[in-house]
Order: structure tokens, then sequence, then C-alpha cells
């Protein structure tokens, strides 16, 4: 008999859970322009699919891996919480137009949250992290430790608690992205973020020029207009081909020179 | 550099550029990474975490959005890296020149992403039926195709710019004009403006964005000042 909702007591075997959060590293794996993550999906579905009715010969297997290999998209780190619900969904043999309903749903949200805090909060506030540390001068080892760490103690927590509470809510999923962190966070991590950025940049400039403080100063000062004329700019030029074409001028004037 | 001191350059290029979309997305792709353990394989990771620093400047601004076409930092930084770590001293020029390969790189790189992107459509197109049919290992096989491609992708873009930048880098530094000093203020100016204009970019609506990036460089400015 199939039912519409979730049973709260269903576990997954410890093997399958870390071998789906292992696959959830390779998501993106077969990324491509028309199926998108969707692949990826039914490829961290698959171990836990395994225990539908039948096994891995049997339809109701196969049924879920077409279902979960069509289209998809999602932010990667929060397609855990996809491959969480959508598994709990077929597990617990969810009718398969309310899954395909469901996964056209969920997407949209998954990618929009994931993007905001991910793509432009923490990871440049990593970055910029970095930078400062870089910018006080520590050791390079210091500075690829200090990066690495910080961002993956989010990136980590972030794939597992994604995948945990997909499959704790399964369908009633949509409620986890109400989380403090997934709504708040960009906006805290943006405001330090900000200020952190106003002490790294002048920082790290200085640690790659060297020299005086007048020549720092006057670096500051020309960057800063630079940064408020491609800001004025706004979406219209892309920062790092003009200065692809700025260097190139330069490397070929102070050649031929 | 003769080309079997670059097979490990290439490979590390190889795996970083997958860590930028395919596996695993820890950010070891980011540029102050990346060049900084490529400055290691040449044996200075110093100037390695120099060019990382100049090149993570700069990446602020292009963040991986979903389906966007973006500049493929991860074998770029590995490129920039090696090439600037190669020069020994770090003569005039040799950041400026290296910098501009690393781009060169990063814009070359990133659409060879798109093509792997149609490569990886064409053959799920092909493997339609079967996936609809509900095989597991169509969904394997692809998933490892698009991964080990991925890791071809980025080697080859690596090794192809090591070969054509490292002597060339070599004669631009030999014939630079400039002195060093300003060559490495005009290379920061650039890459320093592209950065505040992207912290704009992503934090302008952010409360108080622009109160605290200005607190944030007084600060700045105190630690210079006072250091």
């Amino acid at each position: 008999m199939t039912t519409s909702v979730p049973s709260t007591e269903r576990r997954l075997p410890v093997t399958t859970w870390l071998r789906m959060y292992l696959r959830l590293f390779a998501v993106q794996g077969a990324w491509n322009y028309e199926t998108m993550l969707g692949n990826g999906i039914a490829f961290c579905t698959e171990p836990a699919l395994r225990q539908l009715p039948g096994g891995i010969g049997g339809e109701r297997y196969a049924q879920a891996i077409g279902r979960q290999a069509r289209y998809f998209n999602s932010h990667p780190y929060l397609a855990g919480i996809a491959v969480g619900a959508l598994t709990r969904a077929e597990l617990d043999e969810v009718p398969a137009t309310m899954i395909e309903r469901f996964r056209t749903a969920l997407g949209g949200p998954l990618g929009s949250v994931g993007d905001r805090l991910v793509w432009a909060s923490w990871l440049p506030f990593c970055s910029l992290i970095a930078l400062l540390a870089f910018g006080l001068g520590a050791r390079p080892l210091t500075v690829v430790a200090i990066f690495l760490v910080i961002y993956n103690i989010g990136h980590l927590s972030l794939r597992a608690w994604g995948l945990h509470v997909g499959f704790q809510r399964g369908l009633r999923v949509a409620d986890a992205l109400a989380h403090p962190v997934l709504r708040k966070g960009p906006q805290v991590i943006g405001m330090l973020a900000a200020l952190l950025a106003g002490i790294a940049i002048p920082l790290a400039t200085r640690e790659v020029v060297g020299g005086g403080r007048q020549l720092s100063s006057g670096i500051i000062i020309l960057a800063m207009a630079g940064g408020v004329l491609l800001a004025r700019l706004g979406g219209r030029v892309e920062g790092w081909r003009i200065s692809l074409v700025v260097l190139a001028v330069f490397v070929l004037f102070s050649v031929i020179r | 550099m003769i080309l079997l001191d670059l097979l490990p350059v290439a490979l590390l290029g190889g795996f970083l550029g997958m860590d930028v979309v395919t596996f695993p997305q820890a950010m070891i792709s980011r540029p102050i990474v990346a060049a900084t353990v490529a400055g290691a394989f040449i044996g200075n990771p110093t100037a390695g975490l120099v060019m990382g620093a100049v090149l993570e400047l700069l990446a602020l601004e292009m963040l991986p959005f979903g389906a966007s076409r973006y500049p493929e930092w991860g074998s770029a930084s590995v490129v920039g890296g090696a090439l600037f770590a190669a020069q020994a001293g770090s003569p005039a020029g040799a950041l400026a020149a290296s910098l501009f390969a690393a781009l060169v790189t990063a814009m070359l790189s990133g659409r060879s992403m798109v093509w792997l992107r149609r490569l990886n459509a064409s053959i799920a197109a092909r493997e339609h039926d079967a996936l609809e049919m509900g095989s597991g290992k169509a969904v394997t096989s692809l998933q490892l195709f698009g991964l080990s491609a991925d890791l071809v992708r980025g080697f080859t873009v690596t090794l192809v710019s090591m070969l054509i930048f490292s002597p060339l880098i070599r004669a631009i530094v030999a014939s630079w004009g400039t002195e060093s000093q300003y060559s490495r203020a005009i290379v920061v100016v650039i890459v320093a403006a592209v950065s505040a204009g992207a912290i704009w970019k992503i934090f302008h609506l952010v409360p108080r964005a622009r109160f605290l990036f200005i607190a944030g460089l007084a600060i700045g400015a105190y630690v210079l000042v006072s250091a």
C-alpha cells in the first residue's frame, strides 16, 4: 500500500548513509545543460534505493532510478536535502506523480538559498579571511589551512545536515529552508564580510607590493577609485576581462619600451 | 621546464580543475590554495601564495553561480602559481606576465568546461533510454565519464598552458623594461580595484555594508600606518 506521509521511524543503515554522503561530493560529476544535476541525484540516491522491494533488479528500483535521473537543478551543497527527501519519498513509496511534483518544486528554492548562503556569502567571507591572514604576513601553509578548515567546516556540515534533514522530513522538508542559518546567515555573513573586506584588501595589497607606506597608500587610493568605477558600471563589464586587456597592454609596453 | 617536470603540475591542475565543479568542491581550487600548492610543487610556496592572493582578489568577482559561464580558476591558478614560482628571485615583470598567463588560462579553461558540459549532455541523450528504464549502471557510468573527462580536461589545459607560457614568460621577463616595484604596483591596483568593485557588487544589498566597508578600510589604514 502506498502512503504520502513519511513514517518518522525510518532509518538508513550507516554504510548506506555514508555512501550517499560521499557520493554527494560528486553530485555534479555529469553536470550538463540538459539534465543538469539530474543524473547526480540518481547517483546519490542509488545506494538507498537498493532497499526497495525487489532490490537492485526490481521494478520499483528501476522506476525510482528512472525518475531521479531526470532534469533537476539546485545548489550542489544543498542537493543533499533533495537527495535525502527524494530517497525517503521513494522508500515510503509515495506516488510517482507526487514525487515528480515535489522534485519540480524543490529545485528553485534550493538553488537560490544555496547561492545566497554559499557562493555569495560564505565563500567570499572565507576568501577574505585568508587574504587577511596573508596581509598580516602568515606563512603559506597557515593561509591555506585557515581557508580550507574554516570553509570546509561550513561545507561538510551543510552537506551532512542537508542529507539528514532531507531524509528525516521527506516531502515536508520545505520547512527546513526556514532554518535561521539559511534565512539570516547570508545577511550576517555579508555584514562581517563587508567589514573584513575593508581591512583585508589594503593589507593584502601592501603584502604583494612591499615597499613604502607612500606607495601602498597611493595604490589603495587608486584601487578604491577603480573599485567605485567598476561598481558604478554594475554588471555591464567583468573586471577580470578588463584586467586581462590592461595587463596585455602593460606587458606589451614593458617589453617593447 | 621540460615535459617531464610539467607532468606533476599538469596532474595537479587536473585534480584542482575537477574541484571547481565535479569533485569534491571543497574549494581546494580557490586561487589562494591552488597557486600556493603549485608554488610548493616548484619549491617556492611563498611565491605561489603571492600569485594566489592576487588571483583570489580577482576571483572574488566571478562566483560559480549555477549554469553561468565563468573563468575556471583551479587549473589557471596552478599555471599562474607554478609560472611565478619558477622565476627565481621574482624578477621585474614576473608577476604581471604570470598573471596574464593565468587569466588567459582561466578564460580558455572556462570555455573547455562549457564544451565538457555539452559533451556530457550528448552522452546523457545517447543513454536516455537506459536512464529512463532505470539502469543504475548507466547512471554510474555517465557519472564516472563526467568525472574522468573533467580530470583529463584540467590536465590538458594545464599542460598546454604550461608548455606555451613557460618559455614565453621567460622571454618576457628577460626583456622587461619597467621597474620591479612599479610593475607590481600596477598589477595590484588592477586586482584591488576589481576586488573592491566585486565586494560592492556582492554585498551592496546587505544592511550597513557601506558603513562597515569604510570602517574596515579605516582599521586597515590604521594597521598600515602603525606597522
